[in-house]
């Protein structure tokens, strides 16, 4: 029986008057690949923004249900948010390195939570770079700016960036959708070794990608979660005729 | 039916009619774009000249009168010395003061209004009063500065209550200028910070504000022309005394301390004394400063947005 680190139980999100999450109900295990599929406006990305608390951003949304993390609440009022997000790391659609080194951006993380140590800094970042597959192509140029990179490696540096304050799940939206064939299998071999020790949920439009590597899949519909299986199983012998519908290619 | 078969013909009128007055039209339009552009080229030329005429003639009238000694000195019929030094320390003293005010006010105010307020109905209302009050005249703050700060605080002339007054006149421009350069920050920046579990305040510090550090600072110096070159305010608040202070001597001479900047030495000179050798030497110094301002804006606004 694997572990399970994230569950929701009729959980229901609103923006306002549009009731983008209906009822979801989800176990997501420890140290797997969750593919979260679905067709645009679905709310795969709503879900996952509820995740690690970035809707709260958004003014006038309503959240009700209950979501855990390992347990805890995540909507608690005495939950922590800043903590929370340390531990569910984020990597977003559009590349989004700041504005400053490659060193200083993979720093950024550890440096917020209070490592000063520049031994310490330096360990982390090549860890990190290392982690993301990508220290070999910056490691001559840390002090350079980082919106000198390609796509790509701008991507690769966000997950390193992530990986920095080593979180415990990594949340990754449609975070191949802006690349190349081989940046995107370059990320899609690197999320398939970070999940010895991270879980890993992500948002994809690509079915083949889906397919591939998640070990898990949900398919998202209007807001609802039609099904929630094992990829191989749900890829094979989908349950729901929607599901059937939508892997085939038949809408959305 | 019928309807159908009208339209073509009439576009096709139409063609026809274009394509036969085509040619007077091009030739009345060739003398109309002629005109038109004899007429642009005049305005542009006699703005020019006006423009070069002035600032020539202020040169002309201006740069014999202009000395080392009139720079570094004050007036004194023992020395026989005729110089403005104390009108440049009282605009440095009131460019200072205001600064030291309005900038920390006025960004504070711009943070507080783009990152964390929330109620969109009051930013919207707060940005439309911040934008008509940057655009109302000087002297309406003169009027409420002097019974704020003059009268109510006991300020008195005071260079400090005109520069308070002065403060609250930039505030606005400050916060509009600053509101802009930290909406130019991208939202991603915004959401990658918050997403390493930074807080809203760390990330304001380590990644909006010098991501819109070129805004504030072109602002700020634009901010310091406006001060330079303000005149009701100084004349109302300010106090027109030549002679040179000493602000740093006790609080008091702080706090009390009147005299007249450049612009007011300018209009002593010219206006109450008939003295306009003078004033059009100040008036040199004020266009070189005024000149420097605007160039250092552009060149430090540049130099952040590549950085
Ligand atoms: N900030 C917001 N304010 C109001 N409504 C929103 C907001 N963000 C999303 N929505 C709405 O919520 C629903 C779900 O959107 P969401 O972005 O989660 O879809 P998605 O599945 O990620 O789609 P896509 O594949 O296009 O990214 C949509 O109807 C959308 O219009
Ligand atoms: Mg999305």
């Amino acid at each position: 029986m694997e572990e399970l680190i994230l569950s929701a139980r009729g959980l229901n999100l609103y923006y306002g008057e549009n009731h983008a999450l209906k009822d979801i109900s989800i176990d997501i295990p420890e140290r797997r690949i969750t593919a979260l599929i679905g067709p645009s406006g679905c709310g795969k990305s709503t879900f996952l923004r509820t995740i690690n608390r970035m809707n709260d951003l958004i003014p006038n949304v309503k959240i009700t249900g209950s979501l855990t993390y390992r347990g805890q609440e995540i909507y608690a009022p005495e939950q922590d948010v800043t903590d929370l997000r340390k531990r569910i790391g984020m990597v977003f659609q559009k590349p989004n390195p700041f504005p400053m080194s490659i060193y200083d951006n993979v720093a950024y993380g550890p440096r917020t939570h209070g490592t000063r140590n520049k031994v310490k800094l330096d360990e982390i970042v090549e860890e990190s770079l290392r982690g993301a597959a990508i220290w070999d192509e910056v490691k001559d140029r840390l002090k350079k700016s980082a919106l000198g990179l390609s796509g790509g490696q701008q991507q690769r540096l966000c997950i390193a960036r992530a990986l920095a304050v080593k979180p415990d799940v990594l949340l990754m939206d449609e975070a191949t959708s802006a690349l190349d064939p081989i940046s995107t299998a370059k990320i899609e071999d690197l999320a398939a070794e970070l999940k010895n020790d991270y879980t890993i949920i992500m948002v994809t439009h690509n079915m083949q990608q889906a397919a591939r590597i998640s070990d898990n899949t949900a398919f998202f519909l209007l807001g609802e979660l039609v099904e929630f299986g094992e990829t191989e199983q749900m890829f094979s012998m989908p349950q729901d005729k929607r599901t059937e519908d939508y892997i085939t290619g038949r809408f959305g | 039916m019928e309807e159908a078969n009208i339209m073509p013909q009439t576009a096709l009128e139409v063609c026809r009619n274009e394509k036969c007055r085509g040619k007077g039209l091009s030739m009345g339009r060739k003398i109309y774009d002629r005109g038109l552009r004899g007429l642009v080229w005049l305005c542009a030329g006699l703005t020019c000249t006006l423009l070069v005429f002035l600032i020539g003639y202020i040169f002309y009238r201006g740069l014999p009168n202009l000395s080392l000694e009139f720079l570094t000195t004050q007036e004194s019929l023992l020395k026989g010395t005729m110089g403005i030094l104390p009108a440049i320390q009282n605009t440095l003293y009131v460019v200072g003061v205001t600064l030291v005010i309005a900038l920390p006010l006025g960004v504070g105010a711009a943070v507080y209004l783009t990152e964390y307020a929330s109620n969109r109905r009051l930013v919207t209302t707060i940005e439309f009063a911040t934008e008509t009050l940057s655009g109302i005249p000087s002297i309406l703050y003169a009027l409420v500065g002097y019974l704020a700060f003059s009268k109510t605080l006991g300020l008195g002339y005071s260079l400090l209550a005109a520069s308070l007054t002065l403060a609250m006149m930039n505030l606005p421009t400050i916060i509009r200028t600053t509101q802009e350069s930290l909406k130019t920050v991208p939202q991603g920046y915004r959401e990658g910070a918050l997403g390493l579990g930074s807080g809203k305040w760390h990330m304001i510090r380590t990644i909006v504000l010098p991501g819109s550090i070129d805004g504030i600072v072109t602002g700020c110096i634009l901010s310091v022309g406006r001060i330079v070159g303000e005149s009701a305010v100084l004349l109302y608040v300010g106090g027109m005394d030549g002679t040179m202070n000493n602000f740093f001597a006790s609080l008091d001479k702080f706090a009390h301390s009147s005299g007249a900047t450049l612009t007011v030495q300018l209009y002593v000179f010219a206006k109450e004394r008939a003295m306009m050798d003078p004033a059009f030497a100040v008036a040199v110094v004020l266009l070189v400063l005024t000149f420097l301002i605007n160039l250092a804006a552009k060149v430090v606004g540049k130099r952040l947005r590549q950085r």
